[in-house]
């Protein structure tokens, strides 16, 4: 049991870790990463690679929406921007993988900023609606800039690959998203850190507040939508690398929706939230499926009703997390940490 | 260029506008009311078409009956709806009412699915089916009698709210809730009583626009048409509503006649982005000025 905090500069009360304990299971966690393909079936690891993307789109989102407070319907989007460079870069190029996963965050940031220019006019709702705008208009392009995006059809892509070594198995594909999802996860914690991601704080608790002592709006806003949006293009661009097929309709609006949904039933402004509700909102489809085969031999037509149910499922989800724990997973997380730390005096 | 045949398209599509003036006037109802923006409108108008598909294709009733029937069912979902979830959400980011209206909207698609099947299905006719000639024009007659009732309704509509009491209430609680209020108006009330009147006029138009069109569990979509629509409007402006609605439905078919079906959305989304640039709150809303 741990009974205060006795910080003594400003650096250690910012410090990312504050106590060994919680280096202890850090270091616990990332040693559990590493051994969990050794030890997992193909299954496992691919729904593990699946989490390993997801981690890294929410993570983007919770920036521009949990921290910034700019609502965005484009995530989707951003992401298929991502999955397309790295597409066309593979297949025209055949760049390794570090550098066409970078490009593709770059053009995804590129296009970030395009959207985010109306940012400084319009926001709350009206921005919501914007990056609907731009989501229809992207998913317009990747459907229909046939010599570039293929089409309806799509590109079809080779494996990643780095000095003559390709990733083509979800074992392979597993060392690099969860490393880079680890690494970005951790670069977004600094980023609150520092100036900006306290600018980014400041716009969302109130903007007009915060332009008046002295933070450019349009500058942290676009730069809000840049990084965000970067992180979607990697995200993208991994997705691409992974299923080696992007078509329009890897990438659509309900895409878009459901990492809204994960920021929320995780929780806003809270980057274990975003992991959380990554790996919860990707694994309950799974669950789901679980369940249903372990339904069917009971019930034949159980597989008739998985889809709906899922879609009720995550309805109320979205609704239950609002309504009854507006702080989402992060906020269970912390009481059962408190609950630890605080026993036995309070039960 | 085909006089006639722009003619008989831009026809079809002001009849098309027609109806989404009535779906945007539900969707401008709510938001002037409670200032939640209904993203499962759209799903709203689905679940009505699909209880109109129950009463007159699973129970064989008259469709004159099963369209009341219908309309009925989807304004008491909007009342509960508005009880059950919305009430709660009183005083929480505008974000997060947002995003309950669209896990509602995946709600709904699901329940459908559960009872319907995710198959499209088609309603049974009930318009009249003789060929609709207004001059030389020719004009299907679903959409032209399907309009017909719209803007009957509509029309009905703008009558309640200018001069019953319950209109005056309404319009007394959009303007200032406080002073709503204290004046003796059941503001709790009023913000059920839109929801039950905003998803009266989107069944409604929910159940006409599937007889023209068929219906299935994507259905809902049509609710980002009436989303171009509202901003395009102003989100609190009844008259924007009405002028944008013809507007886009009418830019809708044409550029779906002469460019192709992909071009729709993008169409209408360009103009949403132009008038998003230009005039943010559209073209009759009100302009909010925000202080610390």
């Amino acid at each position: 049991m741990r009974i205060g905090d006795a910080k003594q500069t400003y650096e250690s009360d910012e410090a990312i870790w504050t106590t060994a304990t919680q280096k202890f299971w850090f270091a616990l966690f990332l040693l559990a990463l590493l051994v969990f393909p050794l030890l997992a079936n193909s299954y496992l690891l691919y729904l593990g690679c699946l989490v390993g993307i997801a981690v890294i789109s929410t993570t983007g989102l919770n920036i521009l929406t949990g921290f910034t407070g700019l609502i965005s319907l484009g995530q989707a989007g951003f992401m298929g921007v991502g999955g397309y460079t790295v597409a066309w870069l593979s297949l025209n190029t055949g760049l390794p993988f570090p550098i066409t996963l970078l490009l593709a965050g770059l053009m995804a940031a590129a296009v970030g900023i395009l959207v985010g220019l109306p940012s400084l006019r319009v926001k709350g709702l009206y921005l919501a609606i914007a990056t609907l705008a731009a989501s229809v208009f992207l998913h317009f392009i990747f459907a229909e800039w046939e010599p570039v995006t293929g089409g309806m059809g799509g590109l079809s892509l080779e494996p990643a690959h780095l000095f003559g070594f390709t990733f083509q198995s979800d074992f392979r594909m597993y060392f690099v998203i969860v490393p880079l999802a680890v690494l970005m996860v951790l670069a977004a914690s600094n980023v609150f850190r520092t100036r900006i991601g306290r600018a980014f704080i400041a716009i969302r608790d109130r903007d007009i507040s915060a332009e008046i002592l002295g933070i450019n709006l349009l500058h942290y806003k676009l730069m809000s939508f840049a990084l965000s949006s970067f992180y979607a293009g990697v995200a993208g661009g991994l997705f691409a690398y992974f299923y080696r097929v992007v078509t329009p309709e890897s990438f659509p609006l309900s895409m878009s929706i459901f990492y809204l949904a994960a920021v929320i039933v995780g929780g806003m402004g809270n980057l274990l939230g975003g992991i959380l509700g990554a790996a919860f909102m990707t694994l309950i489809p799974e669950a789901l499926k679980l369940l249903t085969s372990a339904l069917t031999p009971f019930y034949p037509n159980a597989p008739v009703f998985m889809s709906p149910m899922l879609e009720i499922i995550f309805g109320a989800l979205i609704v239950g997390f609002l309504i009854f724990e507006p702080h989402g997973l992060a906020e269970i997380w912390h009481r059962i940490r408190r609950f630890f730390r605080l026993w036995p005096f309070r039960t | 260029m085909d006089w006639l045949f722009f003619g008989e398209i831009s026809l079809a599509g002001l009849a098309m506008g027609g109806l989404y003036s009535l779906i945007a006037l539900g969707f401008v109802i709510i938001y002037k009311a409670t200032r939640v923006i209904n993203f499962a409108i759209g799903e709203i108008m689905m679940f009505a078409a699909y209880l109109f598909l129950a009463f007159a294709g699973g129970m064989e009733l008259s469709p004159w009956i099963a369209l009341p029937l219908a309309v009925l069912g989807g304004s008491i979902l909007g009342g509960v709806i508005e009880k059950v979830m919305i009430r709660p959400m009183l005083g929480e980011s505008p974000i997060a009412v947002v995003m309950v209206t669209i896990g509602i909207a995946s709600i709904l698609v699901g329940v459908v699915e559960l009872f319907w099947s995710a198959d499209p299905q088609l309603l049974p006719r009930f318009l009249p089916r003789e060929p609709v000639f207004i001059g030389p024009l020719y004009l299907a007659p679903k959409i032209a009698y399907g309009f017909l009732i719209g803007a009957a309704v509509l029309i009905l509509y703008l009558l309640y709210f200018r001069f019953s009491r319950g209109g005056v209430a309404l319009r007394a609680t959009a303007s200032d809730q406080a002073a709503a209020y204290s004046m003796g108006i059941n503001v709790r009330r009023v913000f059920n009583l839109a929801w039950v009147f905003g998803s009266l006029a989107a069944s409604l138009a929910g159940v006409l626009v599937a007889a023209t069109g068929g219906l299935s569990p994507q259905f809902g979509i049509i609710g980002l048409s009436v989303l171009v629509v509202v901003i395009v409007g102003g989100l609190d402006s009844i008259l924007g509503a009405l002028i944008a609605g013809v507007f886009i439905g009418w830019l809708e078919t044409v550029a779906g006649a002469y460019l192709g079906g992909e071009y729709r959305m993008p169409a209408t989304f360009l103009v949403l982005a132009v008038i998003l640039v230009i005039r943010p709150y559209g073209l009759f809303g009100t302009h909010e000025i925000e202080r610390v």
